[in-house]
Formats: C-alpha cells, structure tokens, sequence
C-alpha cells in the first residue's frame, strides 16, 4: 500500500547506493525533483535505466552518480546532445560509464515483461542492425510454432522506479495523463516505486479506461508540485522549452556545470521547484 | 514566385513534404523530417495521419514540437497509447505505411548511422542512438529520407548500423527476411534520390532549381550516379512557400527563439 511521506524519506528508504534504478517519463512528466534528491543524498554506483535519458541523467552522471547507463535515445531533445554523457563516455569525466544500448522498442518490450513477471522480451527488430554486435543483452530467439527468428532482450525489473504524475487520491491511487509514456511498465516492473505528484485530491474524477496505478502498486507517493520541471505536467504547466535549451551551454563546461548543479541541486529543496513553475502554468 | 525566391533548406522541406500521400499513416522523426510531414499536412495531404514515437497517433501541431513528446501533440492527437504500445501494435503491427527518418551518417544504400563516429567502444563522438530507428526502419511500409548534404553526413562507409537499409544493396533486406520495402526515397537540399532498382544504390533522378551535378557531387562522399532522364524538381508553389514560412514563425515565436533540432 502506498505510504505519503516527503520525497527526501521517500529516497532514503527506497534508493540505495549500488541500485538499478529508473527516472522514467517520455520527455512528459520526467521526476527531476527525485534525481536531483538523490543527487544530494550522495547516492552512488547507480545503473540507471530509461528509453530517453535527457537533461538530468545528464545531470546524475555529471555528478559521478553513475556506473552504468541502459537506454535506447540519449539526447537533449530539441536540442542536441549530451554533454556530461558524453564527457563521461568520450573522456571518462568524472567516471567512465559502462554503455548498455538498445532500440526503444526493446526497451519497451522489456519493461513489459517485468512487468509481467517474464524473464524476456521477444520482439520483431534490430535486423539488420549493428547494437546487437556491441550488446552482448541481444539475443534472439526461434518461435516455437513458425520458425521465425525473433529479437529476445532481457526483462527491466529495477530495483526503484521513480515517477512523477498528476495527482493522486487519498487512498494512493494515481493518475497519469496525457503522454503516458513507459510508467506504468517501469513502476509495475520495478520492486519498489516512488512517484512524485502534483496534487492529493479527494476525487481523482477520471474516466473508466484512464491510466490509473492503484495506491497497492505503489510504494510511495510525495505531493512535489512542479517535480517534472522543466519538463511538463499536462494540464497542470507547460514544457520549459527555453531551460532546455539553456542547458546545453550549462552542460559545456565542467565549472559552468558544478556550479549550477550546487546553486540549483545541492543547495536547493523539493519545494524550489513549486517556484520554478509559476511562470508555466497559464500556458498549461 | 522565382528561382531565388527560396532557400535550399525550404525546397528540401517542400519537395520532402510532396512524397507524402492524404492516405499515408507516417511515423515521423523530429527535424526536418517533422518539418517536411507537417506541411504535407498542411497543404495536399490534410488527412495523412502523423504518429510520432511518445505515443500521439493522429497528430495536427499547430506548431512543429521541439521534442517528440511536446504537449501540443497529445492535444491535438486523435489518441495517445503507452509506449509499448506504439512499439508493439502499431509498429510492428505493420500498420505503418511511412517512417520518415534524419541521418547523421548515410550511405549510397541508405543505411543510417546515429549511434557514434568513430569506434563503438573509443567513440570520436558519442551520438543519441538509435531511438525508434532500428525497428522503425524494418518495420514501416518503407522509408523516406531527408538530409541537408554534407561529405560529413553522406559517406562512402558509415561508422555503425544503427537502422539497416538496402544494407550491401541488391536483395540484402530479403536476404535478412526483411519483408518491408526500406528507403525508396531521399530528399536532400540539392536533389531528390531514388534507389535503383537492382543495385539499390540512391541514385540522383532529380535535381532542385539552380543545382548542378557539380554541386551535388561536391557535397557527397561517394561517386554520385545520375538517372539518364535526370529531372528538375519543381521549385515551391506560392502556397507551399507561405505555408511553411508560417509554420516556421508559429514554431520560433512558440519556443522562444528555439531551434528545432534532431530526435530519432
């Protein structure tokens, strides 16, 4: 059953130095308040998956948070690349990081079958395609009923999922709109999840076939208005376009980086991030 | 309107923009890729269902997004599915005609690289990946191209497969089981690309107004060939022209003076 508490209990009981872990949020609803948690309380060696690393993996493994990265689109979208990421990769700044590439549609299959408590993924993909020559995670697999050779990855089962949602009622169930990306998959895949949320309300007044995590799927829930900035909350603000944008100069330069990582991360709350929206929400 | 009316970049767009059918379902790529679909639906084909890879199916930006999961196209969308959705049902499904792809790297066989230049493991640099590509490129009815040309981009051996096209040409992709069509058009800045029809290598069938095979060979890093009946691509129409010059404000003014860049 799902426990309210703040996002800073919410990480310490549930992210662990060492853990795989997934920030997940297709470029919609991004948990930026919780990485940039567990930024500040030092927690280290992660793995870190997700399809769509962007502006704060960038972040986590500029700060040296990171071991090893599994994703299938590594970009500030919009934008262009990034940095940190490829500092780490390019110059092993502050840490070399361990690469596990895949498409986006192995990703999504293999956060279904953890999931679905299955230990693969099977799909049609990768012909033809070099990543499963460097991804020894690639294999394939013969069906059993026609002989069609098919693409098998291994399921994604987190140790924590990490989210961010519109809101959630008081028993704990939470509801995600709009662009509902790989949520639920990662947050049913993973054995423990916290999601952070724009609001607790008393009736989530959602149609019968919206997506909807019931509060017993969820670990934990934190109200962090603004937590996905500058990514987006539909219906609550807008996408930040012009932050992300700016972060690519940010992200140039080693200094430029830790010091905005230090005024904005590690001297800054949860709660900073309610301000950092203000600006957004008529645009919503 | 006259010959130099127009930039290259905007007959890229247009003529890119003309391959698309009102009756297409076309998985798109951020860029110019977006640019080229959108104004496909914006003047002759105001039917073409648009799906970009977050999940929006049946998409009409009012704007082009500067990432693929912009909220303007759920808004717009005739419904939005998860992301495994998409992948599973829709994609590989077969249940798209067109996937309309960038490049960083390409090759005379219309195989693309996003992945890195240079080595996997010591990489001169590290790219996005792959995205949606790999399965995007297998999977859709075929595959449109467009690129602004460079010797950079358009190279004679790209460093990675990142999304497999006519792969060593010939009946490569039938030879892998591929069932699906792959690149049957490339549209650059300076020349509409076709692949021939046994060797599979893009060959040049139609040059934009004012381009010459000089200018076309110069900014490709293989041996560019040419069709005997090489055609001049007709240049923008007034409507084409104006349609897409507004869509470019309605974008810039949305995004605060934003570029639109490169998703796959």
């Amino acid at each position: 059953m799902a426990q309210f508490m703040t996002l800073p209990e919410a990480v310490a009981q549930n992210l662990k130095s060492g853990d795989m872990a997934a920030f997940e949020g297709f470029t919609h609803l991004i948990p930026h308040a919780s990485a940039h948690e567990a930024i500040r309380q030092g927690i280290k060696d992660l793995t870190l998956v997700r399809m769509t690393p962007d502006v704060v993996y960038d972040q986590l493994i500029g700060m040296g948070a990171v071991r090893k990265l599994i994703f299938s689109y590594a970009g500030n979208p919009g934008v262009g690349l990034l940095r940190r990421l490829r500092d780490s990769v390019e110059n092993g700044w502050p840490n070399r990081i361990e690469i596990e590439e895949h498409s986006h549609a192995a990703m999504a299959n293999a956060y279904e079958a953890g999931a679905a408590g299955l230990p693969f993924a099977a799909f049609r993909g990768y012909k033809g395609a070099e990543l499963a020559g460097v991804n020894p995670n690639i294999k394939s697999v013969t069906c059993p009923f026609t002989g069609e050779e098919l693409a098998a990855v291994p399921a994604i089962r987190p140790d924590v999922s990490f989210i961010h949602a519109q809101k959630a009622d008081r028993k704990g169930n939470v509801l995600i709109e709009g662009i509902v990306g790989v949520q639920k998959e990662a947050v049913l895949a993973a054995k423990r999840s916290v999601v952070t949320v724009e609001e607790i309300v008393d009736d989530l007044d959602s149609h019968p076939n919206a997506c909807v995590l019931p509060g017993w799927a969820v670990t934990a829930i934190c109200v962090v208005p603004g937590g996905a900035h500058p990514s987006y909350a539909h219906g609550y603000y807008s996408r930040d376009n012009a932050t992300y944008i700016a972060w690519d100069k940010i992200a140039a330069d080693r200094d430029t980086f830790l010091a905005w990582m230090k005024d904005n991360v590690l001297d800054a709350t949860p709660e900073d991030f309610a301000d950092r929206i203000k600006h957004l929400r008529s645009a919503a | 309107m006259s010959g130099t009316d127009f930039t290259s970049t905007e007959m890229m767009t247009i003529a890119a923009s003309r391959a698309l059918k009102n009756t297409d379902v076309c998985f798109v790529g951020i860029g110019a890729p977006s640019a080229a679909c959108n104004i496909a639906r914006l003047t002759h084909a105001p039917d073409v269902t648009l799906i970009y890879e977050s999940g929006t199916i049946g998409t009409a930006p009012n704007v082009l997004p500067l990432s693929i999961g912009d909220g303007e196209l759920c808004d717009t969308a005739v419904t939005t599915v998860s992301v495994p959705e998409m992948f599973r049902y829709w994609l590989q499904g077969g249940r798209v005609t067109v996937g309309f792809l960038g490049a960083a790297q390409i090759d005379r066989f219309g195989n693309i690289n996003t992945t890195v230049i240079g080595d996997y493991d010591q990489p001169k640099t590290r790219l996005p990946g792959g995205g949606g590509a790999p399965e995007i490129a297998s999977s859709c009815g075929e595959i449109f191209i467009t690129l602004k040309q460079s010797r950079r981009a358009m190279v004679d051996k790209i460093d990675f497969f990142t999304s497999f096209g006519h792969g060593e040409g010939g009946d490569h992709r039938e030879r892998l089981g591929i069932t699906t069509k792959g690149p049957t058009l490339m549209v650059t800045d300076l020349a509409v690309w076709k692949p021939d029809p046994v060797t599979r290598e893009f060959t040049v069938v139609s040059l934009h107004p004012g381009v010459t095979r000089e200018m076309v060979q110069a900014e490709c890093g293989w041996t560019v060939r040419f069709a005997d009946a090489l055609e001049e691509t007709p240049e923008p129409t007034g409507i084409e022209l104006t349609t897409l010059r507004d869509l470019n404000a309605r974008t810039k003014a949305a995004h605060s003076g934003g570029k639109t860049g490169e998703a796959a």
